[in-house]
């Protein structure tokens, strides 16, 4: 007997009990469904952060103040700021450094009040430098960015983010208008693109101004060269440990540090930050596929059940199909090819309903659902497999049983 | 008797007239085993002839089934040989005994044991695609043995929309496919009333005067009678082997 007459018997025996084999399929077709949704939405988060780590200026280090000894006390992280703007001045010389392309120093105020007018907005104001810009990966969508001139001087100047520009401005353009903040008037230069947001943060609500002047007019304080983060852009994303050992030397070097762990400093990736918010998601995804592994087994299950309710009920056919010359390797074969049929149209059934969801769950939930073609093609194979693996032991059964008591039965 | 030449019309597998195609040699059968075994069959030797049209008569119990079994290349013997065409197959394993029911025996049974869902085409070709024949050269031979039975308008009807007289002719034509050395046939009347009863003997009855042999097993008499050669079997034994003076018709 070929593979085609096997086949199509097999197709036969399905197609005579369309209802019992369509209810057979069903449970293999939700077990693959949800599959193929999980599956997607872990590789949906997955390109959501790698999508967020991009548009953030990927290759991004971030070095914190860490902790101070002072007359043999040790503070805890950011006790102290001991980053300051020669720091950041050493990180930016290319001889020492060559995989730092940029160096950003950053100050910051998390709540300050804007004012225009009678609108007022309490936002963060954050204080940099010109190269602010390209190390974060942002761009303008008018006016210009701080300039070093005005860095240099300490000008009153601000580059609102998009977010805040609507607050105090509406849908004028504020390019040109003024802004109020700790009572000094600020002449809005520029105005940022949206970013989108950060798993923290808002990128759109912020105000930038020159370094100089948040350190001057805002911040104060007794140390102004001292700075709250330092951002450093590596020249590639290849060249992020270079670079991130290249600072650890330089500022190793700058405070005296001789062992490790005795660091008044730390060297974070933007990678780092984003992973640890995206296990989260990480995890339900492996929870959720577990769920789905166990539903395609009781689906499996179901398959073994029809299988050996399908032996039983044609246990005669069996011994016709033997007294006609019927080999238990033939008989063996029908009823395997039977069960992963039914695995594999309940795949197919199960793949089209996953790509369907995907296309349409994520016009009701927030989460981008990623249609991944190898995740098909191994839902598919484990439908078959399962069908095969669940009918191994009702088609062996077939096999066995003796022509006589077959035909013999009623 | 048929003569040589329909004999060789008949074309492959078909041994030359006269030579033994059943051969039983104190065949035995015993089931079970210690304290509970029964010896269904205690030493049976008998010959049939290619061309012979033979009835197995016996009341239950006599050992009738198992013989047919035997004969059928269901299940092998304890003890004794059985040579089916001139190959001993009372020592084969599963594989080649499912491979010399394919190729040597073409069944009847009581209950017709037609598949209920395919046409008579298709199952007059089931035993025709195990043994690994092309899907043409299959359809050729069905079509040739169900219009040898009378149904060559019927092929594309399912057996239930058949009488019992017709399915039994499919399962008639589907024995006769793969032109095998024997025709076995299980009280193929069983199931039938007396119309067509009569009917299907005849069409044995038109067989055997073509060549075929056939071996009937049954416990009507009036069945027997239409045979050539009565058996009877009683407690495991031939009790009476005769040739009967005239065939009934």
């Amino acid at each position: 007997m070929t593979w085609s007459d096997i086949l199509r018997n097999a197709w036969d025996a399905i197609r005579n009990h369309k209802l019992r084999s369509m209810l057979t399929a069903l449970g293999i077709l939700i077990g693959i469904a949800a599959v193929v949704l999980t599956v997607g939405l872990g590789q949906g988060a997955q390109q959501k952060v790698s999508n967020q780590l991009a548009a953030l200026g990927g290759n991004l280090l971030i070095v914190s103040p860490g902790s101070s000894t002072t007359g043999g006390v040790r503070g805890g992280f950011g006790s102290a700021s001991t980053l300051t703007t020669a720091d950041a001045t050493a990180l930016s010389a290319t001889a020492a450094a060559p995989n730092i392309k940029a160096v950003a120093p950053v100050l910051s105020s998390t709540s300050e009040s804007l004012v225009n007018g009678t609108t007022n907005w309490t936002t963060s104001v954050v204080g940099t430098t010109p190269s602010w810009l390209s190390v974060r990966g942002r761009t303008l969508s008018s006016g210009h960015f701080i300039t070093a001139a005005e860095q240099a001087s300490g000008a009153a100047v601000t580059v609102l983010a998009s977010d805040t520009a609507t607050e105090l401005f509406g849908r004028r353009d504020p390019v040109g208008q003024s802004v109020t903040i700790n009572s000094v008037s600020y002449e809005v230069v520029g105005v940022l693109t949206s970013a989108g947001s950060d798993s923290t943060t808002n990128l759109d609500d912020q105000a930038i101004v020159p370094l100089s002047t948040a350190a001057q007019r805002i911040i104060g304080g007794s140390t102004r060269n001292s700075v709250a983060t330092i951002y450093i852009k590596a020249t590639s994303q290849s060249k992020l440990s270079g670079a991130y050992q290249e600072a650890t030397a330089i500022l190793d070097y700058r405070h005296g540090i001789t062992a490790t762990g005795t660091a008044d400093f730390s060297i974070t990736t933007q990678q780092s930050v984003l992973t640890a918010t995206s296990s989260v998601d990480s995890t339900l995804t492996t929870l959720l596929i577990g769920v789905a592994a166990l539903s395609l087994i009781v689906g499996g299950i179901g398959v073994m059940n029809i299988m050996l309710v399908s032996v039983k009920e044609r246990t005669r056919e069996i011994g016709l199909r033997k007294a006609l010359g019927g080999t238990p390797m033939v008989i063996r074969r029908q009823f395997l090819s039977e069960a992963s049929m039914l695995g594999l149209t309940g795949g197919l059934l199960g793949v089209a309903v996953g790509v369907g969801g995907a296309k349409i769950l994520p016009h009701f939930i927030s989460n981008p659902i990623a249609i991944s073609l190898p995740a098909i093609g191994i839902a598919i194979g484990t439908a078959i497999v399962i069908g095969v693996g669940f009918g191994v032991y009702p088609a062996a059964r077939a096999a066995q049983l003796s022509p006589i008591d077959a035909l013999r039965s009623e | 008797m048929a003569s040589a030449g329909v004999a060789a019309s008949l074309g492959v597998g078909t041994p030359s007239l006269g030579l033994p195609v059943i051969e039983l040699d104190g065949v035995r059968k015993v089931y079970g085993n210690g304290q509970l075994e029964v010896e269904a069959l205690k030493g049976i030797t008998l010959s049939i002839a290619q061309g012979e049209y033979v009835a197995i008569m016996g009341p239950s119990g006599s050992g009738k089934s198992t013989l047919m079994h035997i004969l059928g290349c269901l299940d092998v013997p304890t003890a004794g040989s059985y040579h089916l065409a001139g190959e001993d197959v009372s020592t084969m394993d599963e594989i080649d005994l499912a491979e010399a029911r394919n190729r040597r025996i073409g069944f009847v049974f009581q209950q017709f044991n037609l598949l209920p869902s395919m046409t008579a085409l298709r199952n007059v070709e089931l035993p025709l695609s195990y043994a690994a024949m092309s899907r043409d050269k299959r359809r050729l031979l069905a079509q040739e043995a169900l219009d040898r039975v009378g149904l060559g308008d019927r092929m594309n009807h399912k057996p239930g929309e058949m009488s019992g007289g017709q399915q039994q002719r499919v399962a008639v034509a589907r024995a006769l496919a793969s032109n095998p050395a024997l025709l076995l046939a299980d009280e193929p009347t069983g199931n039938l009333d007396s119309t067509a009863t009569d009917d299907v003997l005849a069409l044995f009855h038109e067989l055997h005067q073509q060549g075929r042999t056939v071996v009937l097993i049954t416990h009507e008499a009036d069945v027997a009678a239409r045979a050539a050669r009565v058996i009877r079997i009683r407690d495991g034994l031939v009790a009476s082997d005769e040739v009967a003076a005239e065939v009934a018709r």
